[in-house]
């Protein structure tokens, strides 16, 4: 019911974000990083395009995306005027504090929410048509959530085989896939297993094995280790960008830590809160894939202490205005 | 060794269960109209199973429950992903679902017996009213337990309804009917004798009504003993399916207690 947009919707959602756009000015057009100096409290309206320059295709792009949640009681504008493209192959971490809409933008990336306004195209190709998805934009696409959301009931092989089975592939290729791709993200041996006696980070290796059983040339992940314990999650950091680098994905990660975000990355998106908006765009210099030292070198902890004081600002910025106001 | 450990402990339950019980008739001089010896009663089973009348009250009794069970069962799962589904509905029921879960059921068992008879009908009602409950609460709370989660993995892969239906609505559901099953299953059992001895010529029931005017507390315990394994393997039928139905459920796991 929440999900439920009216017309009225649409239009105030819109209103809201040209308003915005009236407010940026021309340069954020395009890619910029921004430096809003902390002196500079008052321009909290500041929003980044991360629209690709001119002549660049972008593999995603989020063309003037918003989304205004409604229930009952309230009206909550989560994400307003979102521009960004991302290129093939890039891999681009979001960031920002709860309740900023990075996950809504995942979601609204994966096709699980349809914007309010705007378009989101994959490939060139928009990902909605009227109110059904595009289903070649949707083969493009591999989810991986906080939660492994592995089937109990399906052994590994077959939790990793699903989508194909959706699609109707056989029995023997699916097992030859899943073979495979166990292989890859390193499942040897527990084909067979139940989901139950797995690990957390087994389990979200079966879940990252599962979105590329049919081959997407994009991986959305959201929190993918969250729930994992630090080292856990320091090793899968270090899978992540070898199963990345080995299938060429293009990668769109959201995380709430910001040095994991900018270890992986090669452009760190933060996002404001109330509602959200694009604040910064972040590139990280370092080519990837990257080993741990890389978080000693000079420049990568500035650049996680200056996403920290942006986001500290934010927060102060929200506290000032009041929670729960959103416009 | 571990999986002796249930073996074992059975035995020592009954060990102990035997000694008492002859405790206390040598303590307390328990006449054996009231409490028989547990060899009598052993006896007493022996003199039933080599009735003929004994089998065809068994077969009665079973006719009753399963018929009446499998009734409870088609309406229960049927009505209960209705509801789970349709919230509206559910809203719209509760309070007569909420009333007739209050209402004790064996006090309706006269009125059914007004109504249906004495015949088997009215028995194979009455079981499927009581097992009916657990079943319908059990499916309502299966349908709406899908885990938000998990339909957005079908709902990425743009799986049709069949499928979210076939891949992950019926086995997210499925643990809850067959927990709904096992209780439904004893009450079922205990519908279906309640009946008999509250209006009815044959069956197990009635042989306790029989046994207990005939003051023969061998025979009456010989029938309690009866009706107990009676259950007891009904319950391990449904157990049996629930191993073979959703053997990835932790519930049907006996190797580990929890996952």
């Amino acid at each position: 019911m929440e999900r439920q947009e009216t017309a009225e919707a649409r239009d105030r959602a819109g209103a809201a974000s040209t308003g915005v756009v009236d407010d940026a000015p021309e340069g954020a057009r395009s890619e910029t990083v921004a430096s809003t100096p902390a002196g500079v409290e008052g321009d909290v309206r500041s929003v980044v395009s991360g629209a690709l320059p001119e002549g660049e295709e972008a593999e995603i792009e989020l063309r003037g995306v918003s989304k205004l949640f409604q229930s009952r009681r309230r009206e909550t504008l989560a994400l307003t005027d979102i521009n960004l493209g991302i290129r093939k192959e890039e891999f681009v971490t979001l960031v920002g504090q709860s309740g900023c809409g990075k996950t809504t933008m995942l979601r609204i990336l994966a096709g699980l929410i349809q914007p309010t306004t705007g378009e989101v195209r994959i490939k060139d190709r928009p990902l909605w048509r009227g109110n059904t998805r595009d289903e070649q934009a949707l083969r493009q696409l591999g989810l991986v959530f906080q939660d492994a959301n592995l089937f109990p009931w399906y052994s590994v092989e077959d939790n990793i085989g699903l989508p194909l089975q959706l699609r109707g592939v056989d029995k023997k290729q699916r097992r030859r896939r899943a073979h495979e791709l166990g292989e890859l993200v390193g499942l040897q041996g527990f084909e067979k297993s139940l989901p139950r006696e797995l690990s957390g980070g087994m389990r979200q290796r079966v879940a990252i094995a599962r979105a590329l059983s049919y081959d997407p040339e994009i991986l959305l992940m959201d929190e993918p280790f969250g729930a994992l314990d630090a080292m856990t999650r320091d090793k899968m950091n270090m899978e992540l960008q070898r199963i990345a680098g080995a299938t060429k994905a293009t990668v769109v990660l959201v995380t709430h830590s910001i040095s994991e975000a900018v270890f992986l990355a090669d452009r760190v998106v933060l996002l404001s809160a109330r509602p959200g908006r694009i604040r910064s765009i972040t590139p990280v210099k370092w080519s990837r894939p990257r080993q741990l030292e890389v978080t000693a070198e000079p420049g990568f902890q500035d650049t996680v202490v200056d996403l920290r004081h942006q986001l500290i600002e934010d927060e102060e910025r929200l506290a000032r205005q009041g929670q729960g106001v959103s416009e | 060794m571990r999986k002796l450990i249930p073996w074992i402990s059975t035995i020592a339950s009954i060990v102990v269960l035997v000694i008492i019980w002859k405790l206390v008739i040598a303590l307390f001089d328990v006449s054996p109209f009231v409490l028989p010896q547990p060899e009598d009663v052993v006896g007493g089973v022996r003199d039933l199973a080599s009735e003929n009348t004994f089998w065809s009250d068994v077969r009665v009794t079973l006719v009753e429950t399963l018929v009446g069970f499998g009734i409870a069962l088609v309406l229960g799962i049927g009505l209960g992903t209705l509801l789970g589904r349709v919230a509206w509905l559910e809203q719209a029921m509760r309070p007569v679902i909420v009333a007739s879960q209050v209402v004790p059921k064996v006090a309706l068992i006269p009125l059914f017996i007004i109504w249906f008879g004495f015949g088997i009908t009215s028995k194979i009602i009455i079981v499927a009213m009581i097992a009916f409950f657990p079943m319908l609460l059990n499916t309502i709370l299966g349908v709406r337990s899908v885990e938000e989660g998990h339909r957005d993995v079908m709902r990425s892969l743009n799986a049709t309804r069949w499928q979210t239906f076939r891949r992950l609505e019926y086995p997210s559901t499925l643990p809850y009917i067959l927990a709904g099953m096992e209780v439904g299953i004893i009450f079922a059992v205990i519908g279906a004798i309640v009946g008999e001895y509250l209006g009815g010529d044959q069956g197990l029931g009635y042989q306790i009504v029989t046994s207990l005017n005939n003051l023969e507390a061998e025979r009456l315990f010989a029938v309690i003993f009866c009706l107990t394994l009676f259950g007891f393997i009904l319950y391990l039928a449904v157990v049996a399916l629930k191993r073979f139905l959703i053997p990835w459920h932790a519930s049907a796991d006996t190797t580990q207690a929890s996952a």
